[in-house]
């Protein structure tokens, strides 16, 4: 367990910022749940909610930043908690993108749920709960300090390429046979990339936990 | 890079007390090596012992191998008046001589060492006051006696007195901490600028005030080198759990 400051208020201060992050993950993974839900179940409605649920992840990416820049300013951390807070505020980053990734999913199940099903979707909901447990992952692994963890997550990320470039493939057979199913292939094709963003998304965070840990950069390094 | 002061096996005994335990470490030529730690950690004792002013202290033995230019200054024969000539020190405390005028205090150590022609002191008053940036404040008043200077000002004085007599190492024992802080910033950025002509050697309680000066930093902890290494490493990444909970301020 890690040894308390002479400030208890520094501790309660990275404590603070530690909840909102995880507050922050817990959303944007119910947020990936969502967005596939309303395309997989053609609820337009939960699309329209889950786009507007996204200010909650701005509003939280904005409390986060704040708190860091304040404890940056009155504290002037060191070492272990200079690494926390510089990555705090990159892992905001992230986050807060992949929200804007959710949206957009639900933007094109807005428009595909107003048109007959291409296909059913099967790699799709796959692939967003590979990267939706890759989020998660690299948020445990932040919590628990658990580098093997976050080492588990950067290797993941090849599945998610993987399935991504498969559904292209796919897709690419059906545009070819009929170019009357262009536009709805090409709205899925769009969800596929979210989807890998998510995950790019996630392994940006991991490789940061890794440093956080290990002091190490291992970023460009894992192919 | 060339190491201007190596310390090999440096033990400091005061009577009994064992203050610095085996202590190994290099000092880069034209750099700022800052040494930190908890008080009573030994780090001014260590710095004390690189220009021999435990001499004046009878209980005190320092074994082991202090090299300046590979020349231990603590071999038989060695004057230790001429190592203090190379091997300057500035105190935390300005201590400017209080009966002299600016313009004395600047040329007193060197007077020390042998007479010196009206122009020539001139010339040596201007330049050392120049480089530590006082010229333009004290100019026209050379000759007013130097504790009518602010504090800081004092210590930009004794800094200058320091340089006049052209040494190879200043030692600082936390020149900054009697400050407010717009004179302590224009200490750090004096030290900046001496590193180019000089080896600096800081010692510092101020955490901060290390990461922003020094080049290298090694932290002392109950009389042991716990880790030395480039100041930006230890700030960020350090290798030791010890040296990790004091900077970050645990309780250790």
């Amino acid at each position: 367990m890690e040894r308390e400051h002479f400030s208890k208020q520094f501790d309660n201060e990275l404590n603070v910022i530690r909840e909102k992050l995880l507050e922050m993950g817990g959303k944007v993974e119910s947020m990936i749940a969502n967005a596939m839900k309303s395309l997989v179940e053609r609820d337009t409605e939960l699309a329209e909610r889950t786009i507007a649920f996204d200010h909650e992840i701005n509003t939280l990416e904005m409390v986060i930043d704040e708190k860091c820049l304040e404890v940056l300013a009155r504290r002037q951390p060191a070492a272990r908690d200079l690494r926390f807070i510089t990555l705090a505020l990159k892992i905001v980053t992230d986050l807060e993108r992949i929200g804007d990734q959710c949206a957009n999913i639900c933007k094109r199940a807005r428009e595909l749920n107003q048109e007959p099903s291409l296909k059913p979707y099967i790699d799709l909901p796959r692939m967003a709960k590979a990267a939706s447990d890759m989020v998660k992952e690299a948020l445990d692994a932040f919590v628990r300090g658990d580098d093997a963890l976050a080492i588990k997550v950067c290797q993941d990320d090849q599945c998610v390429d993987e399935l991504n470039e498969q559904i292209q493939r796919e897709l690419l057979t059906f545009m070819m046979g009929d170019p009357k199913t262009i536009s709805r292939a090409m709205k899925i094709i769009h969800v596929s990339k979210c989807l890998e963003r998510i995950a790019d998304h996630a392994t940006n965070i991991a490789e940061m936990v890794i440093f956080m840990i290990k002091g190490k950069d291992i970023r460009h390094t894992i192919a | 890079m060339n190491n201007k002061v190596k310390l090999e096996q440096v033990n400091i005994h005061f009577g009994r007390t064992h203050a610095v335990r085996d202590i190994s470490m290099t000092f880069p030529e034209n750099s700022v090596t800052a040494i930190i730690g908890p008080s009573g950690c030994g780090k001014s004792t260590l710095l004390r012992s690189m220009n021999r002013m435990h001499d004046l202290v009878a209980s005190a033995r320092v074994t082991g191998k202090i090299l300046v230019d590979d020349g231990d200054i603590y071999e038989k024969g060695v004057d230790p008046v001429a190592i203090r000539r190379r091997v300057g020190m500035v105190f935390q405390k300005p201590n400017p001589f209080p009966a002299m005028s600016i313009y004395d205090n600047v040329i007193a150590g060197y007077k020390l060492n042998g007479r010196l022609p009206r122009e020539e002191a001139d010339e040596l008053v201007e330049s050392c006051l120049k480089r530590v940036a006082l010229w333009d404040e004290v100019k026209d008043r050379l000759k007013s006696n130097a504790m009518m200077l602010s504090g800081g000002q004092q210590q930009r004085l004794c800094i200058a007195r320091t340089i006049a007599v052209k040494p190879e190492v200043i030692l600082m024992d936390e020149p900054a901490s009697a400050l407010d802080p717009i004179s302590t910033l224009k200490i750090e950025e004096l030290i900046e600028e001496l590193k180019e002509r000089y080896t600096i050697i800081i010692v510092t309680h101020n955490m901060q005030q290390a990461a922003r000066v020094s080049d290298y930093t090694a932290f002392l902890y109950m009389g042991d080198l716990v880790e030395c290494g480039e100041t930006k490493k230890i700030f960020t990444t350090p290798e030791e759990k010890r040296t990790e909970d004091y900077i970050t301020g645990r309780f250790g």
